[in-house]
């Protein structure tokens, strides 16, 4: 214990998220001899492209103490619109754009319930998760549309540099801007202060309702992008596409040390466990788990994950009171040990 | 003056009232809709959605979410209509007590992660939600459950009436949905459990420095949701008879939105079983009503999503305006008392 005081960057989360990502490769290369194939490596990538890009923006909507359960929604509505529009005869660009727009509306509502009528956020976009659903059913009831054109799916397909789409670069461009504005800029500040007291920013400046109204306007238009990285993969859309990718999106949020209270966790964290999750199904997928129970491991990840640092913190709590009893000078050591714990 | 308006009250009547409207609204573009067919079809289909909204107004109420209901909804059908099958004479007392016990136990796993675990528990659920999921599929084996398996009583249930009101039969399924809901407004109210539900959602800090054992009623919530939401599976398998690994997906939704519309504040501590019941009927109402009337299936999802956005802020709104009155209304009675009596006078 006294070891793990003198060195805090091994108690950070992010350098446990890192041992874990490790172990999980470890035992995938030894799982598979195609673990480390260009191949694959791109497969983990592109196969959850849409997850991966809604991810980063999750992390911007929880850290500021608020949740989105519709982003899955808004994927499916923005795959169908484009389908729609598609499916009419009209040029494939113009739906591009209307997917856009459908995202920024869905984005507009959200946000507009929840900073200036002051909704709560599960409750707003739970009706959210229905509502877009809903419209994406409408438009393309049980049809499914398809064969759009090549330069259209070879976004999310085409290998552009090595066996990488250019969906993994736009990924990776994305990652590293959000990163720079949570981290390093005004606005990243804004969005952990409001997280970790929403009074005390008010007070303080902090136009509150316009940062929120910008998360969820923000979250629902890369949704709205996600969706069509959807559509570009898998070449066809149903009404029902993305459905239920909001509980993956948020698990990858949580794991990765970002308190669902809000004000707390980063970037480098989220990126870490998305890494962890998608090689580990990965894994899973080579050793022939099935879906579900791919699912079901990472659930309990989750809740692990949370519930171990508690354990272990009540254990040493528990240690230190009992040291501190025995010994004779217990109020000059409770000083020392309480300065060298926080 | 004070006491002849509780805000809880207007939230039930501002339900009724909505609900009052839909059906009005409903029967003048059906031909027939208010006949005892109706009923029974709305009121089966809210059976299942009430008894656990139940459950759910319980962990609300404490500050709490329990999104694994679907998947406990889903096990526990698949697991009582696997024994069923295997131990066709087993009692139906048995099969509703197994259903309670299985749905219980997933509901202790929840509450004591959530409660002395310290874990938030929308992580918790929503990991459990994925769990127990994964659970029905290993232990299914992706097979599923086929009504010819079933024994009849299990499969008669739905059609049978238990009394009648007029042309109105209470069939079996519904009937349970409102006794629970009966039980739990009356433990709600009277006992010292249900008090102790609103201290904890109210102010967690204030209920423990009250001496209330805040972890217990917690994990005691949480089994209870788990519990209902095992007697939710019975009924559902009652109803469909078809059971597959996908059953009940997404109930959880569809159990939060009643919670939600029926006026449970989903940050704890104000709220009643009722109120869910009011959500459930409203919800299912609008929901067959729309099927009914031959609306494009499809628009169904999105008419139920603008009402439930619609539902939560008008109540919102309005509650908070009326507040605002209210307490301004006290204060110039505070203030200008003496002169309002010299008038009357």
């Amino acid at each position: 214990m006294a070891f793990l005081d003198r060195v805090p960057w091994l108690r950070r989360w992010e350098t446990i998220l890192l041992i874990m990502l490790i172990l999980v490769i470890l035992v995938n290369s030894q799982l598979s001899e195609f673990f480390f194939e260009p191949d694959n490596i791109s497969n983990i990538f592109r196969l959850s492209i849409e997850k991966a890009v809604v991810v980063v923006i999750m992390a911007f909507v929880i850290i500021n103490a608020e949740i989105d359960l519709s982003v899955a929604s808004v994927m499916g509505l923005s795959a169908s619109v484009l389908a729609f529009t598609y499916e009419a005869g009209q040029p494939l660009l113009l739906g591009l754009i209307l997917a856009l727009i459908a995202g920024l509306i869905c984005g507009v509502i959200n946000g507009y319930f929840i900073a200036y009528l002051g909704l709560p956020s599960l409750v707003v976009t739970l009706a959210g998760l229905i509502m877009y659903r809903g419209a994406a059913r409408i438009l393309l009831e049980d049809r499914s549309v398809g064969n759009y054109p090549e330069w259209f799916t070879g976004i999310a397909q085409n290998e552009v540099i090595g066996p990488f789409p250019i969906t993994i670069f736009i990924f990776i461009g994305l990652f590293i801007i959000s990163f720079v504005i949570l981290h390093y800029s005004s606005f990243g500040r804004y969005v952990y202060a409001i997280g970790n007291n929403l009074e005390g920013s008010e007070y303080s400046g902090i136009d509150v309702k316009r940062v929120k109204m910008m998360i969820f306007v923000s979250s629902a238009i890369i949704s709205a992008v996600a969706g069509m990285f959807y559509a570009a993969r898998l070449g066809n859309v149903r009404a029902n596409a993305a459905e239920g990718f909001e509980l993956d999106i948020i698990t990858i949020v949580l794991l990765g040390g970002v308190s669902i209270f809000g004000g707390k966790g980063t970037l480098y964290g989220v990126g870490l466990s998305l890494l962890i999750v998608l090689n580990l199904r990965n894994g899973m997928s080579l050793a022939n788990v099935n879906g579900s129970t791919q699912t079901s491991v990472v659930g309990a990840l989750l809740i692990l994950s949370v519930l171990i640092p508690n354990i272990a913190q009540a254990v040493r709590e528990y240690w230190r009171r009992r040291t501190l009893d025995d010994s004779p000078q217990s109020t000059k050591l409770r000083t020392e040990v309480d300065v060298g714990g926080t | 003056m004070r006491n002849l308006i509780r805000i809880q009250q207007v939230r039930e009547l501002s339900l009724l009232l909505i609900l009052a409207f839909i059906l009005i609204l409903f029967g003048t573009q059906i031909n027939g809709y208010f006949s005892p067919r109706t009923f029974n079809r709305i009121s089966g289909v809210v059976a299942v959605i009430t008894i656990v909204a139940v459950g759910q107004t319980l962990v609300v109420l404490t500050r709490n979410i329990d999104l694994s209901v679907g998947s406990v909804v889903g096990f526990t059908a698949y697991f009582v209509g696997r024994q069923l099958s295997l131990y066709n004479d087993m009692s139906p007392l048995t099969a509703v007590l197994l259903a309670l016990a299985v749905g219980a136990g997933f509901g202790l796993v929840n509450g004591l992660i959530v409660s002395y675990g310290r874990v938030p528990s929308i992580v918790v659920t929503l990991g459990t939600l994925a769990l127990y999921r994964g659970f029905l599929v290993e232990y299914s084996g992706s097979s599923s459950i086929a009504t010819r398996d079933l024994p009849d009583w299990i499969k008669e249930l739905p059609q049978q009436t238990i009394f009648q009101i007029g042309e109105i039969e209470m069939r079996a399924l519904p009937l349970i949905a409102l006794v629970v809901v009966i039980i739990f407004q009356i433990i709600l109210i009277y006992t010292m459990f249900g008090r102790r539900m609103y201290a904890v959602g109210s102010s967690p800090e204030a209920a423990t420095m009250a001496g209330i054992p805040s972890a217990g009623v917690v994990t005691i919530a949480f089994v209870i949701s788990g519990a209902l939401a095992g007697l939710g599976g019975f009924v559902y398998l009652s109803r469909i008879g078809t059971i597959t690994t996908t059953a009940a997906q997404g109930l959880e939704l569809q159990v939060v939105a009643a919670v939600v519309v029926g006026g449970v504040n989903i940050f704890g501590g104000s709220g009643t079983v009722f109120g869910a019941l009011l959500g459930a009927v409203i919800i299912g109402t609008l929901e067959q009503s729309l099927i009914r009337m031959n609306v494009n299936e499809f628009w169904k999802d999105a008419l139920l999503g603008v009402f439930i956005l619609a539902a939560v802020t008008t109540d919102t709104v309005l509650l908070n305006r009326l507040r605002e009155w209210r307490t301004k209304i006290s204060q110039q009675m505070r203030t200008s008392r003496p002169q309002m009596k010299s008038e009357e006078a």
